[in-house]
């Protein structure tokens, strides 16, 4: 009896499991299309492809893709790809690469597929620059996804409180004047510095056309520009009008809960930052107001294009040219372009949608802003956005900028911002 | 008949049975460490490999290296002289008294070793957090202290926090290594020192001390390599980020960033076979010099 009772219940749990396998495989029945794989970094990136994949599928009933994205933590996305690449197997379809890690793919045969076929077309169309920092020997191997401008965010509540008026400061030295007084007027500092990362410094120094590598790759890191800037962070710093972010850079989490709780007046990144105040900051709604950085001499530039990351299509790929096609679609097209804009708040590569209407019209951005016109702003600045050279040894400097050279002038402050330069430069040249 | 005699055989018998291990191990050990050994010698670039002689191990000169190193040893001294003897008089102080309280203890003591390395990374970088509102800095601020920024401090701040994680994470281990040696000291020892009026002290000194030699060789040995080959602590405390001014920078460490963060499989061949080096040559100078080998072979 009692077998007899255990035979019918493993039937019973056998059955249940053909019914259950059968019910997934309905749901799960595969769409028609060639499947299409996708790793990234950001969640934000990986929804504006999602929604890109959708409209292609619509538009391309003969060419169908089942798309298939993944996020992965930064780092261990890029040396998951270095490896797989370099084994020969494992690499997804189509792949973003951060600006400083793009050289390291540049190395030995390019594992990565040029883009030349399906950028030709609209070529004159880009902002060339941004082209190019993906680019070896005149083959263009990732497309960006904006021209990465940078810009400086005010808290207006903080300077408010202080009587400051944004749109006095005009120059660094301005800057630092109002910072000083915002400090003694709140208590609060006026900025926030990273001391473990290169996005504070490298704006700056682009700004005035200087930058960690020179167009032929030499490693530039220690020129006059760079060792000025660099003793103006530590002025600020001590004079107090800006602090070390907390957590060491604006991508931790702990900076996100202080500057949400109003913790600084005010941070410059490249404009992509403006999503994560959208994103992971909801408390500053209403209460950050972006504007061109402040300039260094009268007549300096307002503005840096940083560019950030490049979409490639790995040589892995299933179907090479379908990937192509789909990444020129959802990055390269007028509509890609505008959804750039729409969905993520990046300022899109493409100059000839900037003039179109959907760039003013009201999204997260605009209500999340005080900007009524963000983009507007950035029209403002387009010709003084100067670019950065992307080249074999810029890893390499921005590890050092970032793990030695910024904490050892500013955090530290055991060594002066010219030997720090020095040292890291020599180290990586 | 006869294929089942062969098989059979005193001769063919032994060599079945050990096939799996010497398959797994020519496999998965000898192939890549000779293959590590020739890509040391080479550049080693997707589709593109080539001879360069002694240029990796020419590149290893460079000061990053030598902090590497010097981090490596140093947590390796340190953890050596925290990880041996704290464990040792814990283990001693659980062998005796009341055992019930005494496995509680055990237990609490034990119970980090299970939790992954990268768990408590990640809530020893968020502990030690630098907001005003991460629970050390709310701790410094309670006793009036300044909040810090923990993780972004000099080397000697770096070192601290590591040895706190190796010791949060490792003591337990090291006491169930100890306790087992402990347990295999006759009792009779310790009646007959107590008969000749021994003191507590005189008897681990006497006693305990010398009959645990073997689990403390052992337990030395093993730290030697864990120290030397640290490397995920420093990387989740510092979250995948190169540490300040390369506080947590090991050897492993500057490995992994070669190899798979910047693609240079080549240098990171020579890396390894360095570390290999420095590992082999201390622990056998370490066993040699206790005598280790010796009273191995006069007991056979």
């Amino acid at each position: 009896m009692k077998r007899f009772l255990l035979l019918m219940v493993l039937i019973t749990c056998m059955i249940g499991m053909v019914f259950a396998a059968g019910s997934k495989e309905q749901t799960a029945a595969p769409k028609e299309g060639t499947e299409l794989t996708f790793w990234t970094f950001q969640d934000l990136h990986m929804d504006f492809y999602k929604t890109m994949a959708k409209l292609w599928n619509e538009q391309n009933p003969d060419r169908k893709i089942i798309f298939k994205p993944e996020v992965l933590p930064f780092q261990d996305m890029h040396t998951k790809l270095l490896v797989s690449l370099q084994a020969g197997t494992g690499a997804p379809d189509m792949v973003d690469i951060e600006i400083g890690k793009f050289p390291n793919f540049m190395k030995g045969d390019i594992q990565l597929a040029s883009l030349n076929d399906v950028i030709d077309p609209v070529r004159d169309k880009f902002i060339t620059a941004r082209l190019d920092i993906y680019s070896k020997d005149g083959q263009n191997y990732g497309l960006p996804f904006h021209v990465g401008a940078s810009v400086i965010f005010y808290n207006v509540e903080i300077l408010k409180a202080a009587g400051v008026n944004p749109y006095a400061i005009k120059t660094w030295d301005d800057f630092l004047q109002m910072g000083k007084i915002v400090k003694a007027k709140t208590g609060k500092p006026m900025a926030t510095v990273e001391v473990n990362g290169q996005w504070s410094f490298w704006p700056m120094i682009a700004q005035q056309g200087s930058d960690f590598v020179d167009a032929d790759g030499n490693v530039i890191l220690d020129n006059a520009t760079n060792v000025k800037t660099l003793q103006y962070l530590k002025d600020l710093l001590n004079s107090g009008a800006a602090i070390a972010a907390p957590g060491g850079n604006h991508h931790a989490e702990e900076y996100y809960g202080f500057m949400n709780d109003g913790g600084a007046a005010a941070m410059w990144m490249p404009m992509w930052y403006m999503n994560r105040f959208t994103d992971y900051m909801p408390d500053l709604s209403k209460k950050i107001l972006i504007l061109p950085m402040p300039r260094w001499t009268a007549d300096g530039k307002r503005s840096a294009g940083m560019g950030g990351t490049g979409t490639a299509v790995t040589k892995q790929a299933k179907d090479i040219q379908l990937a192509k096609d789909f990444l020129m679609f959802a990055k390269g097209s007028e509509e890609g372009n505008l959804r750039i804009w729409e969905d993520l708040g990046f300022d899109p590569p493409r100059w000839d949608v900037w003039d179109n209407p959907r760039m003013n019209a009201p999204n997260k951005f605009t209500n999340y802003y005080v900007n009524d016109d963000i983009f507007g702003m950035l029209l403002g600045i387009k010709d003084e956005i100067n670019s950065v050279n992307v080249k074999d040894r810029l890893p390499a400097v921005i590890d050092r900028v970032s793990s030695s050279v910024m904490i050892q002038a500013l955090q530290q402050q055991n060594k002066s911002p010219a030997e720090a330069l020095k040292e890291g430069a020599d180290l990586s040249r | 008949m006869k294929l089942k005699q062969t098989i059979g055989t005193s001769k063919i018998t032994p060599y079945v049975f050990i096939f799996p291990f010497i398959a797994s191990f020519l496999i998965f050990y000898l192939y890549p460490i000779i293959s590590t050994f020739i890509m040391g010698f080479q550049l080693v670039y997707p589709g593109q490999v080539e001879f360069i002689g002694l240029e990796n191990y020419r590149k290893l000169n460079n000061p990053e290296f030598k902090v590497a190193l010097l981090n490596s040893f140093r947590y390796t001294i340190y953890t050596l002289l925290l990880l041996i003897p704290l464990p040792l008089v814990l283990s001693v102080w659980l062998n005796s008294g009341n055992r019930t309280i005494n496995s509680i203890y055990r237990s609490i003591l034990y119970v980090p070793t299970l939790i992954s390395v990268v768990v408590a990374g990640t809530i020893m970088r968020l502990l030690f957090a630098s907001s005003n509102r991460g629970i050390i800095n709310t701790l410094a601020i309670a006793l009036g202290a300044e909040p810090r920024q923990w993780l972004l401090g000099g080397p000697s701040q770096a070192m601290i926090l590591l040895l706190i994680l190796a010791l949060w994470r490792w003591v337990g281990v090291n006491i169930i290594y100890f306790l087992s040696g402990l347990q295999a000291i006759p009792d009779e020892l310790y009646e007959a020192a107590n008969i000749d009026g021994a003191s507590g002290f005189q008897k681990f000194w006497r006693i305990t001390i010398p009959l645990v030699k073997n689990t403390t060789i052992f337990v030395t040995t093993i730290s030697i390599f864990g120290g030397l080959a640290m490397f995920e602590e420093s990387y989740i405390l510092w979250s995948g980020t190169a540490s300040p001014n390369n506080a947590g920078l090991t050897i492993v460490g500057y490995l992994y960033k070669k190899g798979f963060q910047e693609g240079e499989m080549g240098m990171t061949s020579a890396i390894g076979i360095v570390l290999l080096f420095i590992v082999f040559t201390l622990n056998t100078t370490f066993l040699k010099t206790f005598g280790f080998f010796e009273s191995e072979g006069r007991q056979r």
